[in-house]
């Protein structure tokens, strides 16, 4: 008695099972015509206000387009991560092969972006381009065929900071960062320019990513030093700025590229005052004054305006998500969106393209990872009292090994470079 | 819904679990009709012969069908269900497994098992080859892989062993405490656990010249270690250690007047777990191909957690069950509502879940099963009886 019923029980178990497996198979069956693609970025964890901005980077370069290239519409799958590697690669996997896209934009943050790059070796079938990562790593060791980058990374966005630093008579500096490869790649871009020039960089503090508490390290800044290099992102920032601040401390900043981002500077917090004359670099500057980055910025305020959850301005993830999926649709729009054979058409477009973005013209390198512009910025306040990135100074043509050769060039790590 | 129906839905599940834990009382009446054998884990030798019947019954019965369905599955799914829902089930079922054995039959609720997990990938990285190869001693698999399941049984018998002597709440709070400070020690590691970002590319070795990481031979592989896993469990509930178990679970007092060692029998239980959790943990190291401060962080430990509850914690099949639904959950929710809101989803399903049904989905099972047949009060108890 007992036996038959327990098993009709687990009978009835499996054909339930059955027939919800042939449901989830079925319906994200290919369609055929229209591209798909799928976009990653992190809507959980340290990064979501960053990652849901980035989503809408990416969403206006489709809306610029009509959501259609070359007769083929733009199918756009999202998916989420919460900046760790493993989600990330899970999320992606789900996307090319479950929802079988032809094209994968993302990940957002340099831990995840070489993981995917991994990832991305065993799938040639597909074509991946960065979302916002920012890693060296990423496309300088073990560059993967199918995988490129249209921004430049951490490195190549702290060009140009160093010398302005020490304009500024800023002889000593502490750097404050977040204990992963995109920060890493961050100080190496300051140190590189700032050591040879002079600087001193006597203590590195390397934090973990989403602490939130820095009692500890705010308790080791060395009086002798004349300013802190602070390469924190979204909420580790905010958290950083206000616990300084309270701890009663006054040493000028520097900025990293997502210290001072959008996200950062509209925290509504008393302190944030404390960011004006702020020094930092990056991809972009909210007050440059190119015309396509006008249109850009008037672009992307007309379509999330504040009232809709956007930003006074593009944040850098909205702008490297839209800069990568700009490329991933002009390329389509180069080959007439023939992806046959294995995309081959449609990679070598991207490879010898040159992209047309807000910020001047982006080429690629060997490995497939961008040429571009990096601006130092300093932060002011306008009559409404937002906080703006107006532009320092502006360095075009930084490449990945920061004008280094190749042999003298080492990938920035915790203790690459050093000069105490 | 009514006020009047929630209360009452509160009381029958209620009255339920009253009945389940008279059942439970009930339950350990055979304790004393078995022999008297020693305390110790492990078979007698004379009981070899018993141990192959069990496992013709075992194989037998209605489990046939399932086996069948499970090996059928990777034939008709395809490749990425087979991998991602699939295999991470099976790997998640047998972590999660590890803990519902040492909650369900010795009453001990261990955050810390995919801390023990997180210690055979780590040592499997380790000892084997990853990316960091100054970090990487570079040993064959043959020896990597035996040699971390053996650091992570003994990691967990240490677990064990400081956990056993606290009850209940307690042994929560300081297997949640080596949980994280296994976490900190891998995030600000960097000579042998490389930091936040942990080792990169582990790869299953490729033997008998397949590719262990394919999808379906990591699922073949994940099934035979999660059904391994599943008859070790089976067995072991009814060996002389798993029935004294029990009975420490019910009535420690009593058993240590009837001259069974308490902390042995948790401690040895902590070790068995420990042995399920650290093949696990090698298999997840594989799955992710990568081992980082992530995968062992308080997310993950309190996940295996809601796994076991989620499935039902009184019948080792509970495990697996729970970590389906999980992945399914995590791998699809964002297309269900396709917004930046999916996370309410998973939470929505597991906080009814656990609401509608104390003892998981076991239970609901049950008590649907027990309906449709009108009557007959069938709880998922029950099928822990020989």
């Amino acid at each position: 008695m007992k036996v038959t019923t327990t098993k009709r029980i687990w009978v009835r178990s499996i054909v339930g099972a059955a027939a919800a497996t042939a449901l989830w198979g079925g319906a994200w069956a290919q369609q055929g015509q229209p591209v798909k693609i799928g976009l990653l970025a992190t809507l959980e964890g340290p990064f979501a206000a960053g990652g849901a901005d980035g989503m809408r980077g990416a969403e206006l370069a489709v809306k610029q387009r009509g959501g259609v290239v070359a007769g083929r519409k733009i199918e756009v799958i999202k998916a989420s991560s919460d900046a760790k590697p493993d989600v990330a690669v899970n999320s992606t996997r789900k996307l090319v092969e479950q929802d079988k896209v032809d094209i994968m934009v993302g990940p957002l943050s340099g831990g995840e972006g070489i993981a995917v790059k991994d990832y991305s070796k065993t799938q040639p079938q597909v074509t991946f381009i960065n979302g916002g990562s920012g890693a060296q790593g990423t496309t300088l060791t073990n560059p993967s065929p199918n995988f490129f980058r249209f921004n430049t990374d951490g490195g190549q966005w702290m060009v140009g900071l160093g010398k302005a630093a020490l304009a500024k008579g800023y002889k000593r500096t502490m750097v404050i960062a977040e204990d992963y490869a995109f920060p890493y790649s961050q100080v190496q871009g300051f140190m590189a320019e700032y050591c040879k020039a002079g600087g001193k960089v006597p203590v590195k503090a390397w934090v973990p990513l989403g602490g939130k508490d820095y009692s500890s390290v705010i308790a080791t800044i060395p009086k002798d030093v004349d300013a802190l290099l602070v390469v924190l992102g979204g909420a580790d920032a905010v958290n950083f700025l206000t616990q300084y601040e309270n701890a009663g401390g006054d040493k000028p900043m520097l900025g990293g590229s997502i210290t001072v981002s959008q996200d950062v500077l509209n925290y509504k917090g008393k302190r944030r005052d404390s960011l004006v004359g702020t020094l930092s670099a990056g991809p972009l500057a909210d007050a440059y004054d190119g015309a396509d980055w006008k249109a850009f910025v008037a672009d992307y305020q007309k379509t999330y305006p504040v009232s809709a959850g956007g930003f006074p301005s593009p944040s850098l993830f909205a702008y490297v998500y839209y800069v990568n999926m700009k490329a991933a649709l002009d390329g389509l729009a180069a080959v007439n969106g023939d992806l046959s054979g294995n995309q081959a058409k449609y990679r070598e477009a991207l490879s010898k393209m040159t992209l047309k973005t807000p910020n001047g013209d982006v080429r690629l390198d060997g490995n497939r990872q961008a040429i571009g512009t990096t601006f130092v910025t300093e932060v002011v306040k306008d009559s409404q009292g937002n906080l703006f990135n107006k532009v320092h100074s502006k360095v075009d043509n930084v490449d990945q090994l920061l004008g280094m050769k190749a042999e003298e060039f080492k990938i920035g790590s915790r203790d690459v470079p050093a000069c105490p | 819904m009514a006020a009047a129906q929630w209360r009452k839905a509160m009381n029958s599940a209620a009255a339920a679990s009253a009945a389940r834990g008279r059942a439970a009382t009930g339950s350990s009446m055979p304790v004393h009709r078995v022999p008297p054998a020693a305390p110790a884990p492990g078979e007698v030798p004379s009981a070899a012969s018993d141990v192959w019947n069990e496992l013709w019954r075992f194989v037998a019965s209605r489990n046939l069908v399932v086996l069948l369905a499970l090996v059928v599955f990777p034939l008709v799914a395809s490749p990425f269900v087979t991998f991602q829902v699939g295999a991470q089930s099976l790997v998640l079922g047998m972590i999660a497994l590890s803990l519902s054995f040492l909650a369900g039959y010795g009453g001990m609720i261990s955050l810390a098992q995919m801390t023990v997990a997180g210690v055979a990938g780590y040592a499997v990285a380790v000892l084997g080859h990853s990316s960091s190869a100054e970090i990487s001693l570079g040993w064959p698999w043959w020896v990597a892989v035996p040699v971390a399941v053996v650091i992570a049984v003994l990691a967990s018998t240490l677990i064990g062993w400081l956990s056993v002597r606290t009850e209940g709440i307690y042994t929560i709070m300081i297997t949640l405490a080596i949980g994280v400070a296994f976490y900190y020690l891998v995030l600000q590691n960097y000579s042998v656990f490389n930091g936040f970002q942990g080792l990169r590319e582990l790869k299953p070795p490729t033997v008998l010249g397949i590719q262990w990481r394919d999808p379906v031979p990591f699922y073949a592989l994940s099934l035979v270690c999660a059904l391994a896993a599943y008859w070790l469990v089976c067995h072991v509930v009814r060996a002389p250690f798993g029935i004294a178990l029990q009975g420490i679970r019910d009535n420690p007092r009593r058993m240590s007047a009837l001259g069974y060692s308490v902390v042995a029998h948790r401690v040895a239980a902590y070790a068995l777990s420990g042995l399920i959790a650290a093949v696990g943990g090698v298999l997840l190291a594989w799955y992710n191909a990568l081992m980082s401060p992530g995968s062992v962080g308080t997310g993950w430990l309190i996940n295996i957690l809601v796994i076991a509850v989620l499935g039902g914690v009184r019948h080792p099949a509970g495990a697996f069950l729970g970590a389906l639904v999980f992945v399914l959950l995590q791998t699809f929710a964002i297309d269900l509502i396709d917004r930046e809101r999916f996370n309410l989803v998973i939470g929505g399903v597991f906080l009814a879940i656990v609401l509608f049904s104390p003892d998981g989905l076991l239970g609901l099972w049950a008590r649907l099963a027990a309906r449709l047949r009108s009557g007959r009060a069938l709880t998922s108890n029950q099928r822990r009886q020989p």
